[in-house]
């Protein structure tokens, strides 16, 4: 048995009461079962059954793959079928739509990865079993991010290929594929481990995605609504440009023509704002208890 | 081996455990005993780092819970059954615990086949029963064969048969070494499971020591004398002659006399000397209960009181329709109809509630009601005789 040396405390002789049981071993019981410290690989292996083994995460992940696709093959499908003039662009930005409303899901599951455990007290045991906090977000969210980037990347790439396939626009150049494919799935995982983070601050499921989906929608409708006013422009513009729908549409195009971010920038963007986010989620999970 | 120092958890206003100092040492069961909002689990989670202790420290073999090595594999806790996702199957919640603890994953089925729940494993655990969800929350905490343990109400909605299991397992795991901390409630249970005891009140220690000694620290040990029925003067001139003596006496429902103060010997001599015959003369050994609850009443939160049903009394009945009349005053005051009599401990000052639903608090140095024994002044409605009854010695 290869138990890790644990120094035995120097504090033995104060012992406050002498009747220790007869014959009972002073300190220690040496486990059968071989020891050996547990790693972040395990903690992986042990999210990843986590996250399989709830149905949540299939129904959840189920509608988003069948909004992305559904949407995207309907709206390539009546653009075919009106023969309404879409050559002279390419095809890929029709995806969007599909993408926008399947970051829903993304960002429900998501935050239920993390307060589901605050929910049901589940994290109590979970950081009984590994008190690294830094290890179990860590793995939280790496099981997450490539959750969501492998399965829209295969959606994505699959909805492109319909689109082209369908529609004869203009072939799409390496840069576009690259962008609404890897782009758009690294743009959608890292907005589930925003989300994952707002979870871990939040820590209830129900104000956390209602946190979630107002952060995604409020700015280009408040954007909306400053449209009359002159005085407004640069805030108005601001929250247009740097909304995240506008992030994930630039990601395609530049539709607005506006000077905000564009193509990798609106990736590069968002993968800072959830490292923000990230540290505060684990500074939250270190300082407050659990 | 677990130890506090200096423990303390603030909520707000509001502390929840108050300078905690205590060693739990292997090869015992350590009962973890307090009233409801003692700090016991919060103790206990502060134990594995789950809460941050406002000032002090708690170390596991050495260590903060935190920085130790293979956390998992060292310390099992139980600390709330229904720490599950209901959405999961019980053997897959036990294979993400055992995956993150770098455990085989044959330990699950073990630990499953240890806890009974082997024919459920595979069942969302939404549908366990109370018992169920304490079944695989204790397999949880066996799951790493940890050298410490702690199990926090284990027994709660557990069948006779799992009660009996856990009481047999406690005592196996310390038998073999380990580390056993187990709160509970039940009183009965923790006098047959543990041998040691650390009893909490408000968040502060108020006792460490063995069941042993704890019972006898606290004891209201009494005897029960019992004269022949037949004759009341019987009974009211040994009552007279064991008061004389400086024993106090109590009257049971059942006309038997409690008699503290006294031992048995003395107490057969001046029954012989009074020439009054005895039908019972029994000692009667505190059981753990009564021990901790006179140890514990002071440091009670949530008390509960009796149903009075005020305001729903039925129509008045006339002069004899309603409660019986007495017949004049009682010679000895009544034991006190509460369902558990606690005298309070020696020396404590304690709150008391008055039948009219004031309260005050009596200092034993200060006897507030009439003396004991058979004076006849004493009011039938009021059992106030019962402090100076038991602290008068």
């Amino acid at each position: 048995m290869t138990t890790p040396p644990i120094p035995s405390t120097p504090s033995t002789p104060s012992i406050p009461y002498q009747q220790r049981a007869e014959g009972a071993p002073a300190d220690g019981y040496t486990s059968p079962i071989p020891v050996r410290r547990a790693h972040f690989g395990d903690a992986l292996l042990a999210e990843w059954t986590k996250i399989r083994s709830v149905r949540s995460t299939l129904w959840t992940l189920g509608v988003m793959v069948a909004l992305m696709l559904g949407l995207g093959l309907f709206i390539a499908l009546s653009l075919a079928w009106t023969d309404s003039g879409y050559p002279e662009q390419t095809v890929l930005p029709l995806g969007f739509f599909g993408v926008m409303l399947s970051s829903i899901c993304v960002i429900t599951l998501g935050v239920i990865t993390m307060t589901s455990e605050f929910g049901t007290g589940l994290v109590r045991t979970t950081l009984t079993a590994c008190p690294s906090r830094t290890r179990v977000l860590g793995a939280k969210s790496v099981v997450y991010f490539a959750l969501v980037f492998v399965i829209s990347l295969m959606t994505t790439t699959l909805v492109g290929a319909l689109q082209t396939s369908i529609l004869n626009g203009p072939p799409p150049t390496g840069n576009e594929w690259l962008q609404a494919t890897v782009g758009v799935s690294l743009f959608l995982a890292t907005l589930g481990l925003f989300a994952l983070a707002i979870g871990t601050l939040i820590r209830h499921s129900a104000g956390a995605v209602t946190i979630m989906i107002g952060l995604v929608l409020l700015p280009p409708v408040l954007g909306l609504f400053m449209a009359g006013s002159p005085w407004l422009g640069p805030v108005r513009d601001f929250l247009y440009q740097y909304s995240i729908p506008m992030l994930l549409v630039s990601l395609y195009e530049n539709p607005t023509g506006l000077p905000g971010p564009s193509g990798w920038w609106s990736l590069w963007l968002m993968i800072a704002a959830t490292a923000a986010a990230m540290a505060g989620a684990l500074w939250s999970l270190h300082r407050r208890d659990a | 081996m677990i130890e506090a120092v200096g423990l303390t958890k603030r909520y707000g206003a509001q502390t929840a455990v108050d300078n905690l100092s205590f060693q739990v040492r292997p090869g015992h069961v350590t009962g973890f005993l307090g009233p409801n909002g003692s700090g016991k689990s919060t103790t206990m989670r502060m134990i594995v780092g789950l809460d941050n202790p406002t000032a002090g420290r708690v170390t596991v073999g050495g260590h903060p819970f935190r920085l130790l090595p293979n956390a998992p594999r060292q310390v099992g806790a139980l600390l709330d059954a229904k720490a599950v996702h209901g959405g999961r199957s019980a053997r897959n919640h036990l294979l993400s615990l055992a995956q993150l603890s770098g455990i085989p994953a044959t330990r699950v089925d073990e630990v499953l086949g240890v806890v009974g729940l082997r024919d459920v494993a595979k069942k969302r655990t939404k549908g366990f029963s109370l018992g169920m969800g304490q079944r695989l929350g204790i397999a949880a905490a066996l799951l790493g064969d940890p050298q410490v343990l702690l199990f926090d109400e284990p027994v709660n909605g557990l069948d006779p048969e799992g009660i009996l299991w856990v009481r047999n397992l406690m005592k196996q795991l310390a038998a073999e070494g380990r580390t056993v901390l187990v709160s509970s409630h039940l009183m009965s249970e923790m006098a047959l499971t543990a041998d040691h005891l650390i009893v909490i009140g408000r968040g502060r220690l108020l006792a460490d020591m063995s069941v042993k000694d704890f019972i006898s620290a606290n004891s209201a040990d009494f005897a029960r004398v019992r004269t022949p029925g037949t004759d009341p003067r019987e009974r009211e001139k040994l009552t007279s002659s064991l008061t004389e003596a400086g024993g106090q006496v109590l009257s049971e429902p059942d006309g038997a006399l409690r008699v503290t103060g006294l031992p048995l010997p003395r107490i057969s001599d001046l029954a012989h000397a009074a020439d009054v015959r005895l039908w019972e003369l029994s000692p009667h050994q505190a059981s753990l209960e009564e021990a901790y609850m006179r140890l514990t009443q002071s440091a009670v939160d949530y008390r509960s009181t009796a149903d009075e049903l005020a305001g729903f009394e039925p129509p008045d009945l006339g002069p004899y329709g309603g409660v019986p009349q007495g017949y004049g005053p009682a010679p000895v005051p009544d034991v006190p109809h509460e369902a558990f009599f606690a005298p309070p401990p020696p020396g404590a000052v304690v709150p008391r509630r008055y039948p009219d639903g004031t309260t005050g608090t009596t200092g034993t140095s200060a006897p507030a009601a009439a003396p004991a024994g058979p004076t006849a002044d004493g009011d039938p409605t009021r059992h106030d005789g019962r402090d100076s009854n038991e602290d008068a010695r």
